[in-house]
């Protein structure tokens, strides 16, 4: 089992999510940046959907109770296990009693911890991960509580001393595939959507990315029904300031979705700072 | 999969099906948005993509008008054509002879009845019989008298908004939302009722309590209330 010494600004227990029960109010949830919870799984030879700890801004120290392997993935730390640092992408054995220490990310927000065998917290709908919007699956990390190890099925070799570390730009460009509710915004706003730059603001959180920058005006009045969202989808509140959707997402809305963000540029979206900023561009399925 | 091409318009400028109010937008790669222009129209595609989910869905999520079909592993165009194709299964009247053409939402093969015993207390029904003009008594009757159908749920896992509600008892939410509603709790706001899962904070207005449990993450499926669901509530 793990103690959690320190669990630095945020830290919770996530999996590749609880996809399935949007249509009962069940935010999906997972690993923000899920590829990087995928690599540091494959890195100690765990299948992808087993359980890390997704951390935010680093800062965590955990004790391990008896010796394990472990790999760090996503954005990059400075990482000491006992006493030694560790690089990022790279599998390393913690010894007996051992305490982890991750520092502040040099660039890049999460940073993902995989154990081999996974973290073993009792699964609620079928995932172990905290939903930090409705509150299912286990709380956020905090000093003293004890997480059991286990839960993945059995480990493949691990067969990798180390992987490329990804890049963490501070202004990406990021795929945006328009509707489906484009409609409802004046064609200056989509010109304005697709020229930003927009910052990331301090509000953002697993929920949603909250963005400012040019004000995304709408070309009709009145109330759009409730509707299901997507994953990466941009929300549009009356102030015109838009919401990129994260893991834990509502999963329905009120407000209309201008674009939704590519698949493969949320996790990149995820990783963004407070400061950071991004671009948006328009792209066909 | 099979399905008319020929029905579904462009991806970017959303095709309408002519004389429906109906149309399939895309929601990212991997996600349609299907506008079924009702909810009774939602709840039958519903039904008809959960009883025989294609490939490749991983999320079917209706609203009152629309139903979300999220397919990562899906082919996109095939997916359309399908959608098309069930969608307009679920328009056509014959689609269900059997229930009533004015009923609350159209609740579809998949939705029995569940009977919520409620004990009626709440905190606003005094705020409610004011609002509607209506006494504390007739609020309760007109309540209980109501023939409810789950639209969806959001808001919160196993938070079901009931379409229904007698058109008397359609009340604002309160002006300050209450920090903690208790589990349990059966509310109305606007055109729905509802029956709190968990605790949580909450602005709809309170007429009583219930014991039924209808959210219990241990349970299969977890949420007693599932779309399309109808449900009355007994004194």
């Amino acid at each position: 089992m793990i103690e959690v010494v320190s669990p630095g600004p945020y830290a919770t227990v996530q999996d590749l999510g609880r996809p399935g029960y949007g249509h009962l109010g069940v935010p999906r949830s997972g690993a923000a940046d899920a590829p990087s919870l995928r690599l540091a799984n494959r890195l100690v030879g765990n299948p992808e959907s087993a359980a890390g700890i997704e951390t935010t801004f680093g800062g965590v120290a955990l004790r391990f109770a008896a010796g394990a392997w472990i790999a760090l993935a996503g954005a990059p730390c400075a990482v000491e296990a006992a006493g030694r640092p560790v690089g990022m992408c790279a599998p390393f054995w913690m010894p007996e009693g051992g305490e982890l220490r991750v520092g502040l990310p040099y660039e890049g927000l999460r940073t993902y911890l995989a154990v081999r065998g996974g973290i073993g917290v009792d699964p609620v709908l079928g995932s172990r991960s905290t939903d930090s919007l409705s509150g299912l699956g286990p709380p956020p990390l905090r000093a003293g509580m004890v997480l059991p190890l286990g839960g993945a099925e059995p480990a493949a070799p691990i067969a990798v001393d180390v992987a490329a570390q990804r890049a963490f730009p501070r202004c990406p460009t990021v795929g945006v595939v328009p509707g489906p509710r484009d409609d409802w915004f004046t064609p200056q706003a989509l010109t304005a959507l697709y020229g930003g730059p927009y910052e990331i603001a301090t509000e953002s959180n697993r929920v949603g990315v909250r963005l400012r920058g040019p004000v995304l005006g709408r070309a009709r009045e009145g109330e759009l029904p409730s509707e299901g969202m997507a994953l990466g989808a941009i929300q549009v509140p009356p102030g015109g300031q838009p919401i990129v959707f994260l893991a834990d997402h509502p999963p329905t809305g009120g407000y209309p979705v201008i674009g939704v963000v590519q698949s493969g540029d949320v996790p990149m979206v995820a990783q963004l700072r407070p400061g950071d900023h991004l671009r948006f561009r328009k792209v066909r399925t | 999969m099979t399905g008319d091409l020929g029905v579904t318009g462009p991806r970017t400028t959303p095709g309408r099906a002519a004389g429906t109010g109906t149309a399939i937008r895309p929601a990212g790669e991997h996600a349609l948005l299907v506008e079924t222009g009702s909810l009774e129209v939602a709840h039958r595609l519903d039904a008809l993509l959960r009883s025989d989910r294609p490939a490749g869905v991983e999320e079917i999520v209706p609203g009152p008008e629309t139903v979300l079909v999220v397919a990562p592993g899906a082919d996109r165009s095939g997916l359309e054509a399908l959608l098309s194709s069930l969608l307009r299964t679920a328009s056509a009247p014959a689609m269900s002879p059997a229930s009533p053409a004015k009923d609350a939402g159209g609740a579809t093969a998949a939705g029995g009845t569940v009977e919520i015993p409620v004990v009626y207390d709440g905190e606003d029904l005094r705020s409610v019989a004011d609002l509607s003009g209506l006494a504390v008594d007739e609020v309760v009757a007109r309540h209980a008298a109501s023939e409810f159908v789950v639209g969806w749920l959001g808001f919160a896992p196993g938070f079901a908004y009931l379409a229904g509600l007698d058109p008397a008892l359609h009340v604002p939410r309160l002006d300050v939302p209450r920090t903690s509603v208790p589990a349990g709790s059966v509310a109305i706001a606007g055109p729905y009722s509802a029956v709190y899962p968990s605790a949580s904070p909450g602005g709809w207005r309170l007429l009583g309590r219930t014991d039924l449990r209808v959210w219990d993450v241990r349970a299969d499926p977890p949420a007693l209330l599932p779309p399309g669901t109808r449900v009355r509530f007994t004194p």
